[in-house]
């Protein structure tokens, strides 16, 4: 029934959102970042362990629908080892993927989101992860909130 | 009592419903957010533009006379519509939100102080919450709440006699729960309140439509609705006050329209209604929504609130068979719609591939987040019916349930 809609729901969404990674609270952890979706009130907390620049490690916790959790879940992934200038430039990326549906240069396993700017609707579910990311980098004391996302 | 309704005859007066989506046929399970449109109602709204459209009021020459005609002629029908005293006692607004946003700037910024306590209830859509904070904020006057029994969404009314104290000078509720479908005892509630000298809103969004209200027989003070709700145009609703008590009410906004006499210090307001409605109103919602009441009342609303029950009762049984599934609203008397989630799927997720099937649904808070957060979820998935939709759609939107279920795994 549901076959024109793998694009967005691919396998390795669905393995993440069923299996998210990293997803933990970080006691430890140098920084952080509420993301928050007040559309469908999705709601995840992003941990980062800073060692200088370099991501050290990154979990997360918090609520949301397939598309959010996997996202942050291969967000997570993603990030490690990281420095900061890499990983906002995934971010910038990733933006731009999700919401064009164009992948510039290699975002690895992160491709699989491509397919999400065709449901305009889910285009901030994708994306929550990101900002609270940009807003841990940043040491918002804020929680972000995927409201203000031109899309 | 009620007659036979040809119902797919009365589909058929909707050209929106006849597509597919998807390419699927659209199942339009939204209702509670908006209504779909009958013909008599576009036709209404294109005549009007064809025809008479000029403002209202201030003109001499002839379109402005049809105009106004027809503007007053749609007040006098949603006095009837209503069962209100008089056409006098009928507010147009935007909407059910502009409606309680209008009583709780005039009505309440006059009559509520510090101290006085707003009665709501944990049902309300924000709309029936946010003006009333807003206004505590403003004025030092408290809300609290007639608290909800869990899943099933219904008033726990044992509390009631409690909450009604000496302080509490407004009790505003909803009638029909557009994320539950609780159906509140609206007539008891506001008789209860009245022996205490209270004044009482109905929040009358999802009720208008779907059932006979009469204000009368309610008992309330304020009646709000909206009539896109009820197969009208959007940007026009309904603020239904007592004569005495509008009366007594400052004006809403200033301008033109609600004025007798205006000096460079000191103006002269018009009497309810036209007190508060500044400005050049909506005039041709008011004449969609006229053909809306005269639609609906062809059919009749008990024949409207029959259908929508035995729609929402049968879906409500075909999901309760389901497994891991979690149904919301009251098992009894339950309204035109079903709340309910799936084990580990998220509601938007829901919503997502119901649509590649033509299913319209709507996940999310349903703009009750206090009454979600309540009962310890985010959001619910939710199909809410209407007269058009009919029992074969049911069954297409429960297999697409089983199919989100398979397709999650579950
Ligand atoms: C119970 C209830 N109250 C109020 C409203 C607000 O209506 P409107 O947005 O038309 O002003 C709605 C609409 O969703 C509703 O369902």
């Amino acid at each position: 029934m549901f076959d024109d809609i793998n694009d967005l729901y691919q396998q390795v969404i669905l393995d993440h959102c069923k299996k998210p990674r990293n997803f933990h609270e970080m006691p430890a952890a140098t920084c952080s970042a509420q993301g928050h979706n007040p559309l469908c009130g999705d709601n995840l907390k992003l941990f980062l362990t800073l060692d200088g620049d370099v991501i050290k490690d990154a979990s997360f916790v918090g609520s949301g629908c397939c598309i959010s959790k996997a996202s942050a879940s291969l967000l997570t992934d993603n990030i490690k080892g990281k420095t900061k200038a890499e990983a906002e430039k995934t971010f910038e990326q990733v933006r731009d993927m999700i919401t064009t549906g164009v992948v510039n240069g290699d975002v690895g396993k992160l491709a699989v989101f491509a397919g999400v700017h065709k449901y305009p609707a889910r285009v901030k579910c994708a994306i929550l992860s990101w900002h609270a990311l940009i807003g841990a980098l940043k040491g918002e004391a804020k929680p972000v909130s995927t409201e203000n996302e031109q899309t | 009592m009620s007659k036979t309704v040809d119902w797919s005859a009365l589909r058929k007066d909707f050209p929106i419903l006849d597509q597919k989506v998807h390419g699927k046929p659209l199942v339009y399970f939204d209702n509670a957010a908006t209504s779909q449109k009958p013909r008599a109602v576009i036709d209404a709204l294109v005549h009007y533009y064809e025809r008479d459209n000029a403002n209202v009021h201030r003109g001499i020459h002839e379109l402005s006379n049809r105009a106004t005609n027809h503007f007053e002629a749609a007040r006098t029908r949603a006095a009837k519509f209503i069962n209100a005293k008089s056409a006098d006692e009928i507010i147009f607004t935007r909407g059910t939100t502009e409606g309680i946003n209008l009583v709780a700037a005039t009505w309440g910024a006059k009559n509520l102080k510090a101290g006085d306590v707003i009665l709501l209830t944990e049902l309300e859509h924000h709309s029936n919450l946010v003006p009333w904070q807003m206004l505590a904020q403003k004025t030092g006057a408290k809300i609290s709440y007639i608290p909800v029994t869990g899943d099933e969404g219904v008033l726990d009314l044992s509390k009631l006699d409690s909450l009604l104290t000496s302080q509490v000078k407004l009790l505003s509720m909803v009638h029909i729960s557009n994320s539950m479908g609780t159906v509140n005892p609206v007539e008891e509630i506001c008789a209860r309140a009245k022996k205490l000298g209270i004044t009482t809103l109905v929040d009358g969004a999802q009720s208008a439509g779907h059932l006979p209200v009469d204000v009368q027989a309610i008992g309330c003070d304020f009646f709000a609705f909206s009539g896109h709700k009820i197969c009208g145009p959007t940007g026009i609703g309904v603020l239904w006050g007592r004569q005495e008590i509008l009366d007594a009410m400052p004006p809403y906004q200033g301008g033109g329209e609600m004025i007798l006499t205006v000096g460079y210090d000191k103006t002269e307001f018009k009497a309810a209604p036209h007190r508060f409605e500044a400005g050049t109103p909506d005039i041709s919602g008011p004449i969609g929504l006229h053909a809306a009441m005269d639609y609906l009342d062809a059919i009749g609303r008990e024949n409207i609130w029959k259908h929508d029950q035995e729609l929402a009762n049968y879906a409500y049984e075909k999901l309760a068979a389901l497994k891991n599934i979690r149904l919301f609203g009251p098992k009894q008397n339950r309204a035109g719609l079903v709340s309910f989630l799936l084990k580990d799927v998220h509601a938007h997720d829901v919503v997502t591939l119901a649509d590649q099937a033509g299913v319209a649904l709507r996940g999310g808070h349903h703009c009750t987040q206090p009454l979600m957060h309540k009962l310890g979820v985010e959001s619910t998935a939710r199909a809410s019916f209407y007269f058009y939709n009919t029992k074969a759609e049911v069954d297409v939107f429960v297999d697409v349930v089983k199919e989100i279920q398979k397709f999650f795994g579950g």
